[in-house]
């Protein structure tokens, strides 16, 4: 892995190159944990001596991943070339297989690429092709073909054999030419006499080891300037291959709708589920203890004149049924949306569920104001499953719970971002079938995430989010 | 007479066992599910079962099943089925066998106890019991129907209480008329409906539900 400059809200290594200011987008209050911790990360701290020979590694790395890209960028041109010319024998039928086969080859060539890219990015560039049908080559071949991720492909070989040259070549060069140039007069020692006499031209002669001196302050110029540019230079190459590699909008609004769908089957199947739950719930709860009361009442009536000592006991019971019916009502209604989520929203409905725990935690929350009603409820279920999830399953000594709100470019929607982290034993996973696993579900229909960092041994770390418009 | 109880909430069961023990019914076994209700209603035979509706394993309609079924086995064997909510589809599957001793009945009838044992013993005894909410049901789905259009509101309301399952004396009783009248509007009834009049209480009963279910 290439350690490329953190995006904003990644976990960030200490002595890794960081944009200076590049992370601040969020407002903090001075002297917040937050804002300790980003203090740590201060430009001061990256020229600190530890911080230069990373950088250094660094660039050397990318000047290593330089060199090969070139060769693949002569590689990829050849590779176009057979491909093209396979497509072009198709006619001749030997140009069915051959032109599969050279397909495999291109594509398997394209994802070592976009693995680069993605690792340089520090996101994934997804794979555009559409999944090859069932069928004799012929009808393989007609998919490849229509395919425009294919003749992509096809285009970024050609495109890749020049502007490589201008983001991987020219880096490489200018470190090349710059060590040259600082060894210049070894170089010209060295060297059989009228090779390396004319650096700049035909008009400047070099006539002595002595004047090939004037040579070397290029090499540090061009040094520094490969320094300052080898990321750049390298991110450029990575956001060719990112924008012909990578699916077209079209292609990603095909899997988006696709992802739609999916979480809407499931947002369905979810609450086709939280339905027959409490239609059990109430069948035999509370309609249960009623009639049972009933039963008691009217038991005791008949009664009431032969043997009064049982109507009194008749009486307690259905005193009890009736307070036992009103608990399962309650914790009915609470599981459908809890009064106090109504009542105080997230905020206080996070404290009162933290109060209620019999852990000690702890509740933090930046938002603004109320949000709407999905959300809010969505959240505070997503953040009481992970909180039942650790007291039941981490053997915690304390909990924390940090909801907070970060709006979007557009103000009005935004990210809600709900952690839950405890000092238990780690261990929790979302494989299908646990609690966690159903709050991802539910989560998505909010475009929202799930990840759980759980080592076993803890600490156990669930951070979730979901998209919301904020009131 | 001996019965056995089918309910599988455990408070509901003790309730029922209660008010049957302590109205001179013998509780022959006791059973919380479908497959054991089915074991117990073929070696017992009892006088009369009360089951419920929604039974484990599969908590849908595994009581009612295993009622039809024993009823196969075993017919006429009386069955009372009690359930949280009525659906007239379960009355129908009930009744189609046209053997009578059958009942159906919302669990809050429990709650009248006298009521509730009065229509246990009914069906013991061979006769229909419907809930009064699948009676008014029935009658409003055929609110249409020019024959239920002619009757007169008397004859209408001795209508509901047949199709309840009330004999000729109960319905007398509760309307507090003479046994003579409800036969007068009776046999009004049969003839405006166009069915054949019978003496026979609960042919009666099955004949007035067989109009109001077809």
């Amino acid at each position: 892995m290439t350690n490329g400059p953190p995006s904003p809200g990644a976990t960030s290594r200490p002595g890794a190159t960081s944009r200076p200011g590049g992370t601040s987008r969020r407002r903090e209050r001075p002297g917040s944990v937050a804002h300790r911790h980003r203090a740590l990360r201060s430009p001061v701290a990256l020229r600190s001596p530890v911080a230069l020979p990373s950088a250094l590694a660094l660039r050397a790395g990318l000047l290593g991943w330089s060199l090969v890209l070139l060769c693949g960028a002569v590689v990829g041109l050849a590779l176009g070339t057979l491909w093209i010319t396979s497509v072009a024998g198709v006619a001749l039928v030997a140009g069915i297989p051959l032109t599969l086969l050279t397909t495999a080859l291109v594509r398997w060539f394209a994802d070592l690429h976009r693995q680069w890219a993605a690792e340089r990015l520090g996101e994934p560039v997804a794979r555009p092709y559409r999944a090859a049908p069932d069928g004799g080559w012929p009808a393989r071949l007609w998919a490849v073909l229509r395919d425009p991720a294919t003749w992509r492909d096809w285009a970024w070989l050609a495109a890749n054999s020049i502007t490589c040259w201008f983001s991987s070549g020219l880096s490489l060069m200018m470190f090349l030419a710059g060590v040259v140039y600082l060894i210049y007069p070894l170089v010209y020692q060295l060297t059989p006499p009228e090779v390396f006499r004319t650096p700049l031209g035909e008009g400047f002669r070099l006539h002595s080891v002595a004047q090939s001196f004037a040579m070397v302050p290029f090499g540090p110029v061009l040094l520094l300037l490969w320094y300052v540019t080898a990321q750049r230079l390298a991110n450029l190459n990575a956001r060719v291959i990112r924008t012909l590699l990578g699916p077209t909008e079209q292609a990603r609004l095909r899997a988006r709708v696709q992802r739609l769908a999916t979480s809407r089957a499931e947002t369905i199947d979810a609450q086709a589920g939280e339905l027959r739950r409490i239609e059990r719930d109430l069948h035999d709860g509370a309609q249960a203890r009623l009639v049972s009361l009933g039963m008691s009442l009217g038991l005791a009536q008949q009664l009431l004149h032969d043997d009064p000592q049982a109507v009194q006991q008749l009486l307690a019971e259905a005193r009890a049924s009736t307070s036992s019916a009103l608990t399962e009502l309650r914790d009915l209604v609470r599981g459908i949306h809890p009064p106090v989520l109504a009542d105080l929203g997230l905020d206080g409905a996070l404290r009162a569920l933290a109060l209620a725990n019999p852990i000690p935690t702890t509740v933090t929350t930046r938002l603004p104001g109320r949000l709407p009603p999905a959300a809010e409820s969505a959240a505070y279920f997503a953040v009481a499953e992970a909180l039942s999830n650790a007291i039941k399953h981490a053997e915690a000594r304390h909990i924390r719970i940090a909801v907070e709100f970060d709006p979007l470019q557009d103000a009005t929607t935004g990210t809600l971002t709900m952690t839950v982290s405890d000092d238990g034993r780690g261990g929790a996973s979302t494989d299908a079938g646990t609690g966690l696993h159903g709050i991802s579900r539910r989560l998505a229909s909010f475009d929202g995430t799930l990840g759980v960092s759980s080592p076993p041994g803890g600490p156990t770390e669930i951070k979730m989010s979901l998209l919301c418009a904020s009131s | 007479m001996r019965v056995v109880v089918a309910e599988d909430l455990a408070l509901l069961r003790e309730g029922l066992i209660r008010i049957l023990q302590a109205n001179g019914f013998e509780v022959v076994e006791a059973v919380d599910n479908g497959p054991g209700l089915i074991r117990a209603l073929t070696t017992h035979r009892p006088d009369v079962a009360i089951i419920d509706v929604r039974l484990p394993p599969t908590f849908t309609t595994e009581g009612l099943r295993a009622a039809i079924d024993a009823r196969r086995h075993i017919p006429g064997l009386p069955v009372v089925v009690l359930s949280q909510y009525v659906e007239q589809l379960y009355a129908r599957q009930l009744i189609s066998d046209r053997a009578g001793a059958v009942g159906y009945l919302l669990k809050d009838r429990v709650m009248d106890v006298q009521q509730f044992v009065t229509n246990v013993r009914q069906v013991a005894a061979g006769s229909t019991v419907m809930d009064p909410d699948v009676v008014t049901a029935l009658l409003t789905h055929r609110s249409t129907d020019p024959k239920l259009l002619q009757l007169s509101p008397r004859e209408r309301e001795v209508l509901t209480l047949m199709a309840q399952g009330r004999s000729n004396t109960a319905i007398a009783a509760q309307m507090f008329v003479a046994e003579r009248t409800v036969l007068k509007h009776g046999n009004n009834i049969f003839t405006k409906l166009g069915l054949k009049p019978s003496a026979d209480d609960n042919r009666r009963i099955l004949a007035v539900l067989a109009y109001l279910e077809s």
